[in-house]
């Protein structure tokens, strides 16, 4: 008989007033009762919903069943058939518009937890158990990819369990992508990150650092080198700015930068070489994910913190877990509003941001109210930073210097839905193709990428 | 791990390092920049590529010592390691053989005005070099300049070594003395690029500057290096770090360039502690 309570164990967190002055983890995770309690309201039903809804595929029920019965470790196992990350997964995923939409007990109630439940079980096994995984027999085949991100990572993952000596070629000074610079490590701490990061090192893969594919070495002479295919997951890293009047004065950064020197450079620490200014008044524009994030940093070095975002609550892309833990951390929303101009002092510094307000018109496009400027409504604010989150594009390096590789007018590849481009052999996937969204679509995008390979370098 | 193979002080603050970097001395051409970090904590700083050998697999770097970072870098050794050292990054500079061309070289920018200068010889070009320096304590690569230029000129703030003046001044006195250039090139401080831009303009020569903005990745994702240029807003980083000097907006590119003092000085004091405490 399942256990039929009708909402989700609770996740135990840091109290708001705490949080605020750290960079801790906000969410602590399940105690093993609580993830038996949890894992016992799964019906298993026989259609099983949940696994369709996950990118990725997950055995979803059956690894629940396993955390019933308080086999945490054969839960891991039957999650690692088809995920390499999922302590990343269960903290980072938007479950409410995947696996945990289509949950069966979702209809009446509120659906089961399987995030939880699989950041319940990655940690287990993290904490419990050191055995490294196996490495596979080589096929002899070699893949090289472009990226340590979310699709680069998975793509690299499977292709190894299957056999391929894999390479990732990775930019920066160490492999994760956004999950290393972008997302901050109160949602998910960068140590979990490298951890998910050495299970791919025991499969095999080879993680080169600091080179960077189109200046270090082009797509065409690393296929020189025997690679027989390439992916590309090289993100949507480059930031959009809105071209206002005073936007370079300083105090005014890219929620990249602002996040890349907190995140990937710890400014935020004591012994950091890097720096980063420590606002006491700091406006963040935009509203989505990557806005929360830089919000709830400011915050933590100490902040008052504004979001401008020019639509109102309803139209946040935020996930709604994020905006609820930015109010409880006293985020303040500025809604309905849209920055005009930025004011300097003397110094070159941000003083001041003029703004004006909005109303909601007619749907556009996408479906959502376009905001309408009120004439002669403007009015300022006073900071000393401004964090502009208004999205991001692909980084034109490789298309740059890649003869042949097809990509649309925002300058994402061009693909099938295998993931291949325009190029014989070469492969993309993640915001790369997409532009920028969710980590899990890329690590999505990444797993099919690897089984078009396999299928298309077995055949050969 | 990348392996200081050589060091050399070039004078009292200056210093000269071959590292072994295979992957960048492959494809590093005159213009482009690394990014390295010293250790662990290590912030990511952005060096000149200063010479490049791809068969050895070396790369050259010259730097300042004007802070923590370099500090730390300084206090490094033959046969020790960086943490990080990635690259190529930037474009290339463009290197046109069939001109005249005036390269400008100030204080430590020359480290990296010498690889274009060098550049621009081995296409072909006819080398002007103006250098200059505060006093004749800091001259760097005298010979190396000398080699590769048809004219070689050295300025000091204080007239203790070459002719006392600006480069500016020097640059001046060429054009009007009849020297016809076809491009000026100048890399020093911000502040020398602003005033030899603002002499070219007044004879109409094409000038080229090497910006060096504040800079975080170094590879387009973070816009710290941003700068504006003429009407646009370019990231140094991929989009330069060569720029139009007519067109560069200094000012501001001095102003952002002083983001971080105080941090900076900070930092600078507890690695001068740290440094004294262990030879201590």
């Amino acid at each position: 008989m399942p256990n039929m309570r009708p909402d989700k164990v609770a996740m135990p967190v840091q109290d708001p007033a705490v949080r605020i002055t750290n960079f801790d983890e906000v969410a602590l995770g399940y105690t093993p009762e609580m993830a038996v309690e949890e894992a016992t309201r799964c019906l298993h039903c026989k259609h099983q919903p949940c696994v369709s809804g996950c990118p990725v595929n997950i055995h979803i029920p059956d690894f629940i069943e396993k955390v019933a019965q308080g086999e945490f470790e054969e839960a891991y196992k039957i999650i690692s058939l088809t995920s390499t990350l999922p302590a990343i997964c269960g903290r980072v995923c938007p479950q409410e518009n995947q696996c945990e939409k289509v949950c069966v007990r979702g209809i009446k109630n509120e659906p089961v937890a399987i995030g939880r439940l699989e950041r319940f079980v990655a940690d287990y096994h993290r904490e419990h158990n050191d055995t490294p995984f196996e490495k596979p027999q080589s096929n002899g085949h070699k893949v090289a990819i472009v990226g340590a991100g979310p699709a680069g990572l998975t793509c690299a993952g499977d292709l190894a369990k299957l056999g391929y000596q894999v390479t990732i070629f990775e930019a920066l000074h160490v492999a994760g992508g956004v999950l290393m610079y972008g997302i901050p490590e109160f949602r998910l701490p960068k140590e979990i990150v490298q951890k998910e990061i050495s299970h791919l090192k025991e499969l095999g893969v080879e993680i080169i650092t600091n080179f960077i594919v189109g200046r270090s070495d082009s797509i065409d002479s690393i296929m020189e080198e025997g690679y027989e295919a390439v992916f590309i997951g090289s993100g949507a890293g480059l930031p959009n700015f809105m071209g206002l009047p005073g936007e370079n004065l300083i105090g005014v950064y890219s929620a990249n930068e602002f996040l890349t020197r907190i995140n990937l450079m710890k400014a935020y620490q004591e012994d950091s070489d890097t720096p980063v200014q420590h606002p006491t008044k700091c406006v963040v524009v935009g509203g989505g994910n990557v806005a929360m994030d830089a919000a709830r940093c400011a915050r933590r070095l100490g902040a008052e913190v504004h979001i401008v975002y020019r639509r109102s609550m309803e139209e946040l892309p935020a996930r709604k877990e994020e905006v609820e833990h930015a109010e409880e951390e006293g985020i303040i929303f500025d809604l309905l509003c849209n920055p005009v101009r930025v004011i300097g002092d003397d110094q070159g510094w941000c003083k001041q941001i003029e703004c004006i307000r909005m109303e909601l018109g007619e749907p556009d496009e996408s479906g959502r109210r376009r905001p309408v400027p009120i004439e002669g409504s403007n009015f300022t604010i006073d900071i000393d930073c401004m964090i502009m989150a208004i999205g991001t594009s692909p980084n034109p390096l490789i298309r740059h210097t890649t003869k042949g590789l097809e990509v649309n007018r925002k300058g994402c590849f061009i693909c099938d839905e295998d993931g291949l481009t325009s190029r014989e052999n070469i492969y993309a996937g993640g915001d790369a193709v997409s532009g920028a969204a969710t980590v899990i679509n890329a690590m999505g995008a990444g797993k099919r990428a690897a089984a078009a390979i396999d299928k298309k370098l077995m055949s050969e | 791990m990348y392996k200081i193979l050589k060091k050399e002080a070039l004078n009292p603050t200056v210093t000269r390092m071959v590292i072994e970097a295979p992957f960048v001395a492959k494809r590093a051409k005159a213009g482009q920049f690394i990014i390295l970090r010293v250790h662990k904590q290590g912030e990511r700083l952005p060096l000149t590529i200063a010479d490049s050998n791809p068969e050895k697999g070396t790369v050259t770097i010259i730097f300042q010592v004007v802070g923590e970072t370099t500090m730390l870098l300084n206090a490094l050794n033959e046969g020790d390691f960086l943490e990080d050292f990635a690259g190529p990054l930037g474009k290339p500079s463009m290197i046109d053989g069939n001109k005249k061309v005036c390269i400008i070289g100030g204080g430590v920018g020359c480290a990296i005005a010498y690889p274009t200068a060098k550049a621009f010889h081995e296409a072909g070009a006819d080398v002007t070099t103006i250098v200059g320096f505060r006093n004749k304590d800091l001259v760097i690569l005298e010979e190396e300049f000398k080699k590769v230029s048809d004219a070689y000129y050295l300025m000091s703030d204080d007239g203790s070594v070459g002719e006392k003046g600006l480069v500016t001044n020097k640059l001046e006195d060429l054009i009007t003395g009849g020297e016809k250039f076809d491009e000026v090139v100048a890399i020093g401080p911000i502040v020398m690029m602003k005033f030899v831009s603002l002499t070219t303009k007044k004879y109409n020569i094409p000038t080229t500057v090497s910006m060096n903005p504040v800079m975080i990745d170094g590879t387009g994702m973070c816009g710290g290096c941003r700068l504006k240029v003429g009407d646009e807003i370019k990231f140094a980083c991929v989009d330069g770090p060569d720029f139009d000097g007519h067109l560069v907006d200094f000012d501001q590119a001095m102003a952002r360039n002083t983001a971080y003092k105080s941090f900076e000085a900070h930092k600078r004091d507890e690695a001068c502690h740290l440094l004294n405490k262990e030879v201590e």
